[in-house]
């Protein structure tokens, strides 16, 4: 088990930018999931994970809320589209940017201790 | 009481509540053959505003600050505190309701009363107006709390209705090709199942597998219909559109067979894996279609079932 974390951490540590729901920021990241199939997010991503995507279009915001996910880190700098962020706002999900790739993103979370928060 | 006059939460409390539920039970007390030199030391030393004066666990008066400076003013020589205290002292009973003590302080304007026992006349403690406010704020605290619960009780609701048979139907309307909704009707279906305080599970897989369907509704058909019919013991989901029909279901129900095209790929969608979802989520499904007719998808979540073990 890691330590806990909260969302905000990763955003200070990681030097995320906070695109949506700057004031949700306050949630333990129960662990991170990394894929750009949503069905594949919806099938095996945890309650309060952090979910590491290129996808950008509004479903995602659709996804994050079923699963009850902590928020959404966008890789490659790629910004969400303008439905994405209205919908993230309205749901109150967190949507970050990181100039990094899914690969790196992935390494720096679990040097943080993200990645090994399942037993 | 005319009608436009409301009752209020605070107005039921001051007849509900008694006096003994808000004082102070822990008084400290003087003797009347205490000295003044001797009370001036105790008003400092505890600094209280005034201390009930006790004979024989009989009250016989009040000794205040304002006794005290009188005291000191008039350069009198020390006695005994029994001479110089306010001996008609207004007191009140601790079962009495705590309008009686508003009631009170607003006729005297004192800054506190003595509680004695309506029998025996004994000291039972003392009460101020801030006891009065923070017992009221605690009961409103309390009140809340229930309150707060009793919504999260609407899971019960079943249990509320009383019938033979208790079915709730919904219906969620899907539009083809419409991504940007995509997904709408499975969280309007999550948000009213959680309200109706199905468990969290059953909810999650409820929702998932109406997710998926949904999705394929819009990814593959013209549109088609929900229905939702919630039942104490199961939900069951079914799932209708008229078109264009799977050829192969056994085929489509292998994990990772698409037909999709490359722009709803490139969406994240399509991957073959919301039929292999809709498995995992239910307890029972159930997939008939017919090329040109239509497809119709059966979904059923057990309570006992989805609430035991992870659909994962």
């Amino acid at each position: 088990m890691g330590q806990s974390m909260k969302l905000i951490e990763l955003v200070d540590k990681l030097n995320l930018s906070v695109r949506s729901a700057k004031g949700n920021l306050q949630r333990q990241i129960t662990g991170g999931y990394a894929s750009d199939l949503l069905s594949d997010v919806l099938a095996n991503s945890e309650d309060g994970n952090i979910w590491i995507t290129l996808q950008i279009h509004q479903n995602i915001i659709g996804v994050a809320s079923m699963k009850e996910l902590a928020g959404i880190i966008l890789v490659n700098g790629r910004e969400p589209e303008q439905e994405t962020l209205e919908k993230a706002q309205a749901e109150n999900i967190p949507v970050m940017v990181s100039d990094l790739p899914t690969f790196e993103l992935v390494g720096k979370l679990y040097n943080l201790g993200v990645g090994a928060m399942r037993e | 009481m005319a009608p436009d006059n409301k009752i209020g939460k605070i107005q039921e409390l001051v007849y509900e509540i008694r006096v003994g539920e808000v004082m102070k039970k822990n008084v400290f007390t003087v003797s009347p053959r205490t000295h003044m030199s001797v009370l001036r030391l105790i008003l400092q030393d505890k600094r209280f505003s005034g201390a009930p004066v006790i004979d024989k666990s009989k009250l016989v008066g009040i000794i205040s600050v304002e006794d005290f400076i009188k005291w000191l003013a008039d350069r009198q020589q020390d006695c005994p505190i029994g001479e110089k205290m306010t001996k008609r002292v207004h007191t009140l009973y601790d079962d009495e309701p705590l309008t009686h003590a508003i009631n009170k302080f607003e006729q005297y304007g004192h800054g506190r009363f003595v509680v004695v026992d309506r029998r025996s006349g004994e000291l039972r403690g003392i009460i101020t107006k801030g006891d009065i406010v923070e017992g009221l704020l605690k009961k409103l605290e309390i009140a809340y709390d229930e309150e707060e619960t009793r919504r999260l009780r609407i899971r019960h609701f079943f249990e509320d209705i009383l019938a033979d048979k208790a079915t709730l139907l919904f219906q969620y309307d899907v539009i083809g090709q419409d991504f940007k909704r995509a997904g709408e009707c499975a969280s309007r279906l999550k948000a009213t199942l959680k309200r109706l305080g199905l468990h969290p599970q059953v909810t999650r897989r409820v929702a998932i597998a109406t997710y998926e369907a949904e999705m394929n509704l819009i990814i593959y058909t013209d549109g088609g219909h929900i229905h939702v019919r919630v039942e104490p013991n199961e939900i069951l989901v079914k799932v209708e559109d008229s078109g264009p029909g799977i050829p192969d279901v056994e085929q489509a129900m292998q994990p990772g067979y698409s037909t999709a095209p490359e722009w709803v790929r490139e969406l994240g969608f399509g991957a073959g894996m919301g039929l292999d979802n809709i498995r995992k989520c239910s307890s029972r499904m159930g997939l008939e279609s017919t090329v040109g007719k239509g497809t119709q998808l059966k979904i059923c979540v057990s309570v006992e079932n989805g609430a035991e073990h992870e659909a994962n």
